[in-house]
């Protein structure tokens, strides 16, 4: 139904694709896997129509015979939504704010003049009751505002397929969004792609994610497709070097091994933290919201634990007050036998022991400052010491990058190697522990492994203890001892990583393990 | 959204109350006896004791204070210490040209300004563009009293389209006093359509690279659609914002381009009230102005409100 022969895009003189071909049936799902930029989301683009300014494609993107490189744009707009429709990897910003969900469902269908305006918000009504919107909790009215973010990528679907489309692109439509809503969002798309007949073009990262769902695997690298064919087929045989470095990068142990000692480091008892909720009434005290609700737990010397738990049930709420951010409302926190209670705030002391690498490599760096510095922030903490820069240099050559580096603008650096940074920062004050909170969960696989056995190595080696926070059971496992998971602000369950994954008794952790995607090979 | 203009209006009164206080409070430390300034360098002091007591210059502070307020809220703002007449009046028959010319203006700035920083945002980096910015930089840096002076020059003294300055009053007609009131509104309006024109602008450039124009895109909508049904309401925030706070400036601003034009606006009667230490005057204007600001602050809070739904529930 789509053929893409040839696909080649370039941006000024710079080649961002190179002679992409592929194509995609009725009633097929074709899984798009690459890491990021390597054209992925720049393909689909291109089939779209919605290269940004200064791109210039060639080759040719034929539907249905019809080649849509060649259409003018005013044809193009009549194929979008009509005959293709997109959706988005941000759930949370695709959605216009100041619009209700029923008009923007029903949009699709007015712009196309495929019905008058009553009409397509009925259409749009059986739409969303479609993707599993129903009218009673989801009237046409709601705004994207009060929606999570997996109600609202199922408002995208529905725009998406509202004048039911014969291909549907689906550009990283998990990637934001937890296991388990995960696993319900991609439901939905296989349910779709059967009922209408449409092709679905599913592009992620994630080779576990296609390898459950798709028909057809296309691997993509640096603007090219490496390899092609039936899902069973490729992942099987990984005739490519490339596909074999993916497939075990997804699924990579570190070697280092560590051994924890006997002597608590952190102990968290009943630990209460409480949000005030906005104010009902205007003069009446606002009504609080109790985020982490008596938690328990303890990190030993050189233990490496994890904590699982879908987004908002508490995990980064209990992260700032484990670092002494936000003080608690109930229980206490002990680092190294010293005590913080309820309502104190964190001596400078005891924070100096611990500290922290966050999730965004782009975001959490100041971009006007060197390297050098952004790594020497921590001393503010410690009182710069008269080696300090020597210090700075010893902890970047401890992430594997170089002294030199220190001189350069963290624009600079790759989104892996800013991750390195930000270890290089959180080793500078010689803390014993470190949180790691989703500190993986943006990177490629690849470097996703890198960085694990850079983490597994340090901790070798410097008899680090961690608190590896993260909604990745795979990466929680490859390198935690213990793993608590955490539901609605207490934790469920805890115990050894390996006994707790493959033998869950609480039946949250086991509706977590069945929504993750397991990369199987087919035999 | 009414529990939200609930606690707007809840708030607005308290900010007037606060502004009371200080306008109070700052005119009573001023120095400067407006009675012994009345009465001259030579005059006995028992005369200026007793010009005192009829301007109501005695008492104790907390008496007068309230004195001042409860007199507002009844709509007796007092006698002008120089004129002699109730200070309403006075302030009436100013309002009277300063907030018709205030309203011209901004009507004319947003007619300006919206279509022209929408333009200039759908034409991002070419030449419209870049002459959009050109013109607006030059806008904003000329100041709006030499701006008026050229307008009378050209459209006044050469061509003799309008008179150069004076208000005949709203008795001549409307359209004789509109008449009057459009080289001082084209020179207020040009600078704010200027500033408002680049807030227009940047705002829509921003919206416009915001996910939800993409899915729109993707939808099926033209560049010129998106831009329309999508990316302008959510633009309109910054502009509101922007605007709210120029309507404050021209009702209170207009000072010099009312001197300029020989307007009787309320810019020059807090001018001449200042210079003549009539300071009952002074604290009536300058309260009428606050209330204006507020006001206008509560419009723009309920035009936010309107114009994004997340805002209702607060």
């Amino acid at each position: 139904m789509i053929a893409v022969e040839g696909l080649s895009v370039a941006i000024g003189a710079a080649p961002v694709l190179r002679g992409v071909s592929f194509g995609v049936e009725r009633g097929q799902i074709v899984g798009l896997v690459g890491e990021s930029g390597s054209g992925k989301s720049m393909t689909a683009l291109a089939v779209m129509g919605l290269l940004p300014p200064g791109a210039k494609a060639s080759g040719r993107v034929a539907l249905d015979g019809t080649d849509l490189l060649a259409l003018p744009e005013a044809a193009l707009c009549d194929v979008r939504g009509r005959q293709i429709g997109m959706i988005f990897q941000e759930p949370m910003t695709a959605l216009n704010p100041v619009q209700n969900i029923g008009d923007q469902v029903a949009e699709t269908l007015v712009i196309h003049r495929a019905a008058s305006r009553s009409e397509a918000l009925r259409e749009a009504r059986r739409r969303l009751d479609r993707v599993g919107l129903p009218e009673g909790r989801f009237p046409l009215t709601r705004y994207p505002h009060e929606l999570s973010g997996g109600q609202r990528q199922r408002v995208c679907i529905a725009m998406a397929i509202a004048l039911r489309p014969q291909l549907l692109i689906a550009d990283e439509p998990t990637t934001a969004l937890d296991v388990t809503t995960q696993a319900r969002i991609l439901d939905l798309l296989k349910g779709l792609v059967e009922e209408e007949r449409m092709g679905l073009l599913l592009i992620t990262h994630d080779l576990a994610v296609v390898a459950g769902m798709a028909d057809r695997l296309a691997v993509m690298r640096a603007g090219e497709i490496v390899e092609q064919g039936p899902v069973a087929d490729v992942l099987r045989e990984r005739r490519h070097p490339y596909t074999r470095a993916l497939f075990e990068a997804s699924a990579h142990h570190p070697g280092a091994e560590a051994r924890p000692g006997d002597t608590p480091l952190l102990q968290v008892q009943g630990a209460v933290r409480d949000y005030p909720l906005p104010r009902t009434r205007l003069f009446s005290r606002p009504l609080p919201f109790r985020a982490v609700d008596g938690v328990s737990f303890e990190v030993r010397r050189g233990e490496s634990v994890g904590l699982v738990g879908e987004s908002g049930c508490g995990k980064s709420t209990l992260t700032r007050a484990i670092l002494g951010l936000e003080p608690l409302q109930a229980g206490e926190i002990r680092l190294d036998g010293q005590a913080v209670q309820a309502g104190q705030r964190m001596p400078e002391g005891l924070r100096r022991k611990m500290n922290v690498v966050f999730q965004d490599p782009y975001g959490s760096f100041n971009p006007r400052h060197r390297v050098g510095r952004l790594i020497a922030e921590p001393f503010h903490l410690t009182g710069r010491p008269a080696d300090a820069d020597a210090r700075v240099a010893e902890a970047l050559d401890s992430v594997g990058l170089s002294p030199e580096d220190r001189h350069k603008f963290i624009h600079e650096f790759s989104g892996g190697q800013r991750q390195r940074i930000a270890i290089a920062r959180a080793l500078i004050i010689r803390p014993e522990l470190i949180v790691l909170d989703e500190a993986v969960s943006a990177l490629d696989v690849r470097v996703r492994a890198q960085i694990l056995d850079l983490l597994a190595d340090l901790r070798a080696r410097l008899g680090l203890s961690y608190l590896f926070i993260s909604h990745d059971l795979h990466v929680v496992r490859a390198i935690t001892d213990r793993v608590l998971v955490m539901q609605a602000g207490r934790i469920v369950e805890h115990g050894p990583t390996e006994k707790v994954l493959r033998a869950p008794e609480h039946p949250y952790t086991k509706d977590l393990l069945a929504a993750a995607p397991e990369l199987e090979v087919p035999t | 959204m009414l529990r939200y203009a609930l606690s707007r209006l809840v708030s607005l009164a308290l900010s007037l109350l606060a502004a009371s206080v200080v306008i109070f409070a700052v005119i009573e430390v001023i120095p400067g006896d407006p009675a012994a300034y009345m009465l001259g360098l030579n005059a006995a002091p028992e005369t200026v004791a007793a010009l005192r007591e009829e301007l109501g210059l005695t008492g104790s502070l907390w008496a007068r204070y309230l004195d001042w307020v409860s007199g507002m809220l009844t709509g007796d703002f007092g006698l002008s210490y120089t004129y002699r007449v109730p200070v309403a009046d006075l302030v009436v028959q100013r309002l009277g040209v300063s907030l018709p010319l205030a309203g011209y203006a901004l009507a004319l700035s947003t007619a300006i300004a919206l279509p022209v920083g929408l333009w200039a945002a759908a034409r991002r980096g070419g030449p419209v563009d870049l002459a959009v910015m050109g013109a607006t930089q030059l806008g904003i840096a000329v100041p709006n009293f030499w701006f008026a002076m050229l307008l009378v020059l050209v459209f006044a003294v050469k061509l003799g389209w309008f008179s150069a300055g004076g208000f005949p009053g709203w008795e001549g007609g409307f359209l004789a006093g509109i008449k009057a009131l459009t080289l001082p509104a084209v020179a207020l309006a040009l600078p704010q359509a200027a500033i408002l024109a680049r807030v227009m602008r940047s705002a829509l450039i921003e919206t416009l690279g915001q996910d939800y124009i993409r899915s729109a895109r993707a939808k099926g909508l033209t560049q010129g659609q998106a831009i329309r049904r999508h990316a302008l309401r959510n633009a309109l925030i910054p502009v509101l914002t922007i605007l709210g706070l120029q309507f404050s400036f021209l009702l209170a601003g207009a000072i010099i381009i009312e001197n300029v034009f020989f307007l009787p606006g309320l810019g020059r009667l807090i001018f001449q009230a200042i210079t003549q230490r009539d300071l009952i005057v002074v604290e009536s204007v300058v309260m009428l102005l606050v209330f204006a600001v507020i006001v206008v602050t509560f419009v723009v809070d309920l035009a936010y409100a309107a114009v994004d739904p997340r805002l209702r529930r607060r």
